[in-house]
């Protein structure tokens, strides 16, 4: 962007920083300390469903069972499934959205900042009441983090009730998040900053916004009809009652594909920042990627039911959802073309932040790849529900979404801190994770395609090597996100001071804040021209 | 020298991989002419993702080699191409229409059950296949035939560790077999990979596919859709014979059944009774309540001291019989036959220091259902 400022960025504390003491966190309405304890609250929460993939992942070790017991192993797939998508990354995008969003735009906080508050602190409520159910008698939820009914209704544990709360509980979270993102990007803009002058972090956070109040009172919707089933003796997705179980995958995918574009659209928004300034060019294609965008978002209501090619859908329904899955990689592709047609004749460097932005490109398109052979529904039949598609969705969430959020961590922390980053360090980290992440998931593609099925606590004995060797990997994996965690920490602590530009080649309005950004910014409006 | 022992144990690994043949890397063709159709498709659409990966990241290794600034690359200034980007748009838009062609005539073949000569009803339970021949008179159950021993790893395992059932399904080589999937309890997913057939069981609802075996020999499958604690053990087996044999099993079935029934009307004695019972409640009843009768606190009741057990002993037949509603206990009176059911009931009055003494009938079991 070659916005230019006719003034400095407005900067007045007016005398009042932050309050002192735990007050500070539980009143806070300032946007960059909610976006911290969003931030903090996902490295928590990754670091627990981590420990819980490592659990799944040593059981499935060596084939037989030694560690845990198939009713435990259900919890710990469904739990790791929950926290990962509710509590790790969705979390951690809000959190970037609240710190970046208001500097990006030149406001001088989130347009609704009590709102802010109550959005985060529901969360910490949610996940102790969810992670709870696992020492309640008969275990917590073991249906998978899809939860179909009705094995997550008639035959599921007394505990689900408590994980019908605590869903709901996100649900409010992130629609107030959502409401707030909307309100502060509209409103908010310095003078100047037109709709299509929006770094595109802003852009694709404007769209997954949007598709949040979409979809989360689908999901809300579904959960309270499993609550009437199982307390209220209504029978939606009970058959012998008239009902059906299809109903339930229908209403719950209408809501799940578009929360899985909530889960990736704003990393595109993150490697769209990151890749210019470390190829010192600006993005190639802004207006079509803008597009590409809208188009995957308006996409993803019109293919929810490519998840359930197996449940005995008419011809029609099966084509019907086949071709517009298919018609996704047309704006996906775009994307990544102008993701590398912005390297292409750059002057390129590869810090910390460029390195996990380029794995970002690489194994999110090979995770695209995977998702294409998955719509041609006739093949689906044969990959649907084994290990090929764990591969698949860990390829585009894994390196996906969280590679980015890394990357946007490592980009902005000396932003955050004032401090530059331990590169040795921070290049460790990447390094270690890379490999872990692609011996861990790898091999899945191939004991999915030889016929292994997912969800399962053991496995027939030709699919013991790779096994083995996934679980390797993700011991690697877990174990390197030690690095990030300590990573973070020393930069908190110090390290040489940061620019106000930090990269040599960043553009745009929180680089013209001081290092590290006031508790106040923008208290005066930029102008733009 | 010293430095590079650490090497040893990886070069010994990576001497020993041909002899390993569990590397598979890709799908079977399988045995069907469908199923050989599914398989080129993956593979076009798998090559086609090659190509594209290899112009995409080739183009974008050249950059980070060639265009770094440590090697001196000064940034161009470029950063749209109305041409160029509506290129990329239609080319992969080209690519998607030439895939959905033979996908689309595929998926039309298969979703074909029309003229089949054989119609199988498949059932799913909690854990377990239940196959039925329509019109045949032939009715039974498929459980998992891998010991608990082995599971646990107290026995060694063999070779077909947990993808082994007590009855395969049968069918005859060449005929067009039509399958009707539905389910008792939770929605299960019937897959064998060779017969490229995988379709979900709903409970109360109806789903068909359909497949023509070509070959004779054993296929083997799983469920494919989390049906709760033993969804990993519930696998498939497919029989395929040439037609005589088939026809020599549907007669040697049916004397057998014949047979089953008959022996409903002998005498048993306790001891008989209680060691038939063991065996049906390691492949009915262990799976929840535990080979040991003690449960699993807060999800499946002890049955070791039990009051059901211990007490009223029509009470307790009638739970067997009838399960109860709301719960996993299922109704095993359409599932096992007088004798398994008399069996099984009186093993759970005497086992694990039970002791009541109580021995039930097969006789009066069939009372009962009448």
């Amino acid at each position: 962007m070659d916005t230019t400022l006719s003034q400095t960025a407005g900067i007045a504390d007016h005398g009042h920083g932050p309050a002192k003491g735990l007050g500070r966190w539980l009143f806070t309405t300032n946007h960059k300390d909610i976006g911290s304890l969003y931030l903090w609250f996902s490295l928590l929460m990754f670091l627990t469903g981590g420990c819980m993939a490592l659990m799944i992942r040593a059981e499935l070790f060596q084939p037989g069972l030694q560690l845990i017991q198939p009713e435990f192993f259900n919890q710990m797939t469904t739990m790791h499934g929950l926290i990962m998508v509710f509590g790790a990354v969705m979390p951690a995008f809000v959190g970037l959205a609240n710190w970046m969003i208001p500097i990006m735009v030149g406001a001088p906080d989130m347009a609704l900042p009590r709102m802010n508050n109550w959005s985060f602190w529901i969360l910490p409520f949610a996940f102790t009441l969810m992670i709870s159910t696992l020492f309640m008698e008969g275990g917590g939820p073991d249906f998978g983090w899809t939860f179909y009914a009705p094995l997550s209704t008639t035959y599921a544990p007394p505990s689900v009730t408590f994980f019908i709360f605590a869903v709901h509980m996100m649900g409010f979270s992130s629609i107030m998040g959502a409401i707030n993102i909307i309100a502060t990007i509209l409103n908010l803009r310095a003078p100047g900053m037109t709709m299509m002058k929006l770094p595109l972090f802003v852009w694709t956070w404007l769209i997954t916004a949007f598709l949040l109040i979409a979809v989360m009172p689908v999901l809300a919707g579904v959960v309270t009809m499993m609550l009437m089933d199982i307390h209220f003796g209504t029978s939606f997705f009970n058959a012998a009652g008239g009902g059906d179980p299809v109903l339930f995958q229908h209403v719950f995918w209408f809501f799940g594909h578009p929360e899985v574009y909530i889960m990736i659209l704003p990393a595109f928004g993150i490697i769209s920042e990151i890749i210019p300034t470390f190829a010192r060019k600006r993005l190639f294609g802004y207006a079509s990627m803008v597009y590409a965008t809208s188009s995957i978002a308006l996409l993803s209501f019109l293919v929810w039911a490519h998840h359930m090619f197996a449940v005995g859908m008419p011809l029609a329904g099966e084509l019907f959802f086949m071709y517009a899955t298919m018609l996704i990689a047309v704006p996906t592709g775009v994307k990544v073309f102008n993701w590398v047609a912005t390297m292409f004749h750059g002057s390129m460097t590869f810090e910390t932040p460029m390195l996990f932005a380029l794995a970002f490109v690489v194994l999110f398109t090979i995770g695209g790849f995977s998702g294409l052979m998955l719509a041609i529904a006739p093949a689906d039949f044969q990959y649907h529900d084994t290990y090929f598609v764990v591969a698949h969705f860990h390829y585009v969430l894994v390196p996906g979404a969280i590679f980015s959020i890394m990357a946007g961590v490592y980009y902005w922390l000396p932003k955050w801190t004032g401090h530059m980053l331990n590169e040795r360090l921070g290049k460790a980290h990447f390094w270690l994770s890379f490999i872990g992440v692609n011996i861990t998931f790898f091999p899945m593609h191939f004991v999915g395609l030889a016929g292994m099925p997912r969800r399962i606590p053991d496995y027939a004995l030709q699919f013991a090597d790779f096994n083995a060797v996934a679980s390797v990997g993700a011991f690697i994996f877990g174990f390197s996100q030690l690095v990030f965690v300590y990573n973070i920490i020393s930069c908190i602590r110090g390290g040489e001071r940061a620019t106000d530009q930090v990269w040599e080649g960043s553009h745009g309005l929180e680089w013209t804040l001081p290092s590290p950004a006031p508790y106040h910014t923008f208290s005066k409006p930029p102008l733009i021209k | 020298m010293i430095r590079k022992v650490w090497l040893l144990p990886w070069i010994g690994w990576l001497v020993s991989l041909p002899a390993i043949a569990a590397w598979d890397v890709n799908m079977r063709p399988g045995s069907t002419a469908i199923a050989r159709e599914v398989y080129d498709l993956h593979m076009i659409i798998f090559w086609i993702c090659v190509a594209i990966g290899v112009v995409v990241f080739g183009v974008m290794f050249w950059s980070i080699i060639h265009h770094r600034k440590s090697r001196g690359a000064e940034a161009r200034n470029f950063h749209e191409n109305t041409a160029v980007e509506i290129l990329w748009t239609l080319i992969p838009f080209a690519i998607l229409i030439a895939m959905a062609v033979p996908a689309t005539a595929t998926l039309i073949k298969m979703y074909d059950n029309t003229d089949a000569e054989i119609d199988i009803q498949v059932t799913g339970y909690q854990w377990k296949w239940r196959y039925q021949y329509l019109g045949e008179d032939i009715d039974f159950f498929s459980s998992l035939a891998t010991s608990r021993e082995q599971i646990n790893n107290e026995a060694p395992k063999g070779e077909h560790y947990l993808l082994e059932v007590d009855n395969p399904l049968v069918l005859p080589v060449g005929k067009k077999v039509r399958f009707l999937f539905t389910a008792n309890d939770v929605i299960h997913s019937w897959w064998v990979p060779d017969l490229s057939v995988k379709k979900d069981a709903i409970p109360g609802f109806i789903n068909e596919s359909w497949a023509i075996p070509e070959e004779p020999g054993i296929y083997r499958g799983q469920c494919t859709e989390l049906c709760g604690r033993d969804h990993g053990f519930m696998p498939i087996v497919v029989d395929v014979r040439p037609q005589a044999e088939f026809d020599q099993w549907l007669a040697d079935t049916r004397s057998a059944a014949a047979a089953q029934k008959a022996s409903a009307t002998q005498e048993w004695t306790l001891a008989q009774l209680m060691e038939r019972g063991e065996q049906v409640y390691n492949t009915s009843c262990a799976a929840c309540h535990q080979a040991n009768g003690q449960g699993i606190p807060g999800a499946f009741p002890a049955l070791a001291g039990s009051p059901m057990v211990t007490g009223d002993i029509g009470a307790h037949i009638d739970i067997v019989l009838h399960g109860k509603a709301g719960t996993a206990m299922q109704a095993f009176g359409a599932q096992l036959n007088a004798v398994d059911l008399a069996a099984v009931i009186t093993y759970e009055r005497n086992a694990w220091g039970n002791d009541t003494g109580d021995s039930v009938s097969p006789q009066r079991i069939t009372e009962l259902q009448q």
